[in-house]
């Protein structure tokens, strides 16, 4: 049972962990998306729509991605190309996927989508306990942590890493060194965009294979949790991804096995677990100082 | 100062002015219905089947009709702002269909006296112009035991719950007795999502149920995901207020399916020919409120048997909440051959014997 149990926090995890992970590289680079939410919603809806339309699986993802980084172009032209406000930028950008994805959605409401099997490596994925764990999920969960190896490679043993870092602790400095800030920038956003939607592709085609409205039921707002949860670092999110998906499911099963714990408070403890890390993770006021990307949320416009 | 004074009880005239001359035109006018539903409509559950209401209130009245609803309202503050907007918008009718809409209702149809408020799942009708309806889902939910006994290998049945209110309370009673009719050791093992509408997580309690040995699921939250859940692990499960079979072919038992058009229809002529009334409407089986999905995957035995318990229900000849009933702690609730009231059921807040579970305060 503990198995199946790992394995079901794997699949609460993972959308988390891509979201996050996307979210983590444009803060990195001093822009704060509030849209997450909404980019995530808007890939759900056309992986699956475009997954069902087609046939493939595969073209539905791929399809999320690019949905998920053009709706986040849309985030990038307004704050950094016409400067605005990037909190209320990014909370209409929310409100508007999640109205968008409903309107372009209700012809597909009340159909079975396709799903994204799990992959089956002979031998390997038949090992006794970590046979499945391991080698026996959805190829997602693989990509997830791919993922997160990369960005971690990419921000802090690569050139062009240093460079994103740099636009994000002091754009004025970037800018100085000739680093074209905006263009960094809209990189950023744009590969958040495509990590969220590929998150909710990953709800809408593996989690729970089919479309229907506000399908994301926040958790992109719990991906944005987990950035600052991880104070920026890559592998801090896996951790949070994880433990927040592990409280969620552990407390389903102690409701299954029949605990006399309060349900309300069992549904509430992911939530009191990120508070509580937070707080003892905030206490180092230094680390946290360093970590925390200077310019998050600060605009940037270049002078002529 | 004074000129302000002037100008906002010209205002003020030119307003009431207006409002008169809607009152006397309301006979040729549209009637205007408007709902507010917890979920989305494309929940293919609870608020989807409210919207297939309002479609049919459309069809039928065609020009005599104007809709509009709001949908995702959270209960709540929310909800009154949501339900004080439609009533000053000209609504004449507004449906409010989700139990924490209950107080917010009853405040804002204070305020509106001529404004004909329909409260669905809940018991308050503090004003003359507060109407509340309900469906016996707990009919259907006493037929969903007795086909989750004969089907159980395990004897023990996953019940995906949202809130502890008495409507979910009394689901999970019938559905228990349902089962005990059959088998007096059947068990019920019972995870609150504590939300009507999450794919992912209802998803999630559902793998749970399965992994804890349940190999029967029902529902009371509004997602069609658990049912993707039993398909995928090849067990048995019940849809939830709207036909679910199309997401699980041989894994769907049957569903119960609220049927709104009718009652909804019926309402707004109502307001339309001024005969509205207040009324305390709780429909099931008998009136077509409460449908069966068709029995599938089954063999034609249960089958049958549990045609026949709709029929007795159907037909008034059984009441699901017939003694002997014992309380969870053992004591005794109904005696033998006792039926319950309503009242009681619509307030109940406490398990029958045999649920496995702690019930939430």
């Amino acid at each position: 049972m503990l198995e199946s149990i790992l394995i079901t926090i794997a699949t609460a995890a993972t959308p988390l962990l891509i979201a996050a992970m996307g979210e983590l590289v444009v803060e990195r680079s001093g822009v704060l998306n509030l849209g997450v939410e909404g980019m995530m919603i808007m890939g759900a809806i056309s992986g699956f729509a475009v997954a069902l339309t087609t046939g493939s699986v595969w073209i539905g993802v791929f399809a999320a991605i690019l949905v998920g980084a053009a709706f986040a172009l849309i985030f990038g032209f307004l704050t950094l190309s016409l400067v605005t406000n990037q909190v209320a930028t990014g909370l209409a950008l929310t409100l508007f996927g999640l109205g968008l994805s409903g309107m372009l959605g209700e012809g597909f409401v009340g159909r079975p989508g396709l799903k994204l099997g799990r992959i089956d490596i002979p031998f390997l994925s038949d090992l006794p306990f970590v046979g499945r764990l391991l080698f026996g999920q959805d190829p997602l969960f693989y990509v997830s942590l791919l993922l997160t190896a990369a960005v971690a490679y990419f921000l802090f043993a690569t050139r062009a890493g240093l460079m994103l870092r740099a636009v994000g602790d002091n754009h004025t400095s970037a800018h100085a060194q000739g680093i074209n800030v905006v263009a960094v920038r809209y990189l950023a956003v744009m590969f958040g965009g495509a990590c969220a939607g590929l998150a909710g592709a990953y709800l809408s085609l593996v989690y729970t294979p089919q479309w229907v409205e506000n399908m994301t039921a926040g958790r992109g707002w719990i991906a944005l949790a987990l950035v600052v949860f991880a104070s920026w670092r890559p592998w801090r999110v896996v951790a949070g991804a994880y433990l927040f998906g592990g409280v969620t499911i552990g407390q389903l099963h102690a409701q299954a096995q029949g605990m006399a714990i309060p349900s309300q408070l069992l549904s509430s403890l992911p939530y009191l677990a990120t508070i509580a890390v937070l707080v003892i993770i905030s206490r180092n006021r230094r680390l946290t100082m360093m970590n925390t990307p200077a310019s998050l949320g600060r605009p940037f416009v270049p002078e002529r | 100062m004074r000129t302000k004074k002037t100008f906002l009880a010209l205002t003020a005239a030119a307003v009431l002015g207006l409002a008169a001359a809607g009152t006397a035109q309301a006979q040729d006018d549209p009637t205007k219905a408007c709902f507010i539903y917890v979920g989305p409509i494309g929940d293919f559950g609870w608020s989807y089947q409210h919207h297939q209401g309002l479609l049919q209130v459309e069809e039928e009245l065609g020009d005599d009709v104007e809709t509009a609803y709001l949908e995702s309202v959270p209960e709540g503050a929310d909800a009154e702002r949501a339900i004080e907007r439609f009533a000053r918008s000209g609504c004449d009718i507004i449906f409010t269909t989700s139990f924490g809409y209950m107080d917010p209702t009853n405040k804002v149809a204070a305020k509106f006296p001529d404004v004909k408020f329909e409260h669905a799942t809940g018991y308050k009708r503090e004003h003359p112009n507060v109407a509340t309806y309900n469906s016996r889902f707990y009919e259907g939910r006493y037929i969903q035991g007795v086909i989750a006994a004969k089907m159980s290998e395990a004897g023990v049945a996953g019940y995906i719950a949202s809130f502890p209110i008495p409507e979910v309370v009394m689901g999970i009673n019938a559905f228990m007795l349902g089962a005990q009719s059959i088998d007096p050791d059947f068990k019920v093992k019972v995870v609150w999502a504590n939300t009507w509408f999450d794919p992912g997580k209802e998803a999630d309690a559902a793998k749970a149920l399965i992994d804890q040995g349940v190999d029967i699921i029902t529902q009371h939250t509004d997602s069609t995901a658990p049912m993707q859940v039993a398909a995928e692990r090849g067990i048995k499960a019940f849809g939830q207020a709207s036909d679910m079979i199309e997401f699980g072919p041989e894994t769907q038992l049957t569903s119960i399916v609220d049927d709104w058009g009718p009652y909804y229809v019926e309402r707004v002529k109502a307001v339309r020919d001024g005969t509205w009334e207040q009324v305390d409407v709780w429909a099931g089986l008998a009136e077509g409120h409460v449908v069966m999905a068709p029995y599938t995957n089954m063999p034609d035995d249960v089958k049958a048997l549990a045609e026949e318990t709709e029929e007795k229900i159907r037909s008034g000849e059984f009441h699901p909440f017939t003694g002997p009933v014992n309380k969870q702690d053992g004591t005794s609730w109904l005696a033998e051959g006792e039926v319950t009231d309503d009242g009681t059921l619509l307030g109940m807040n406490f398990y029958v014997e045999g649920v496995d579970d702690q019930l939430p305060n």
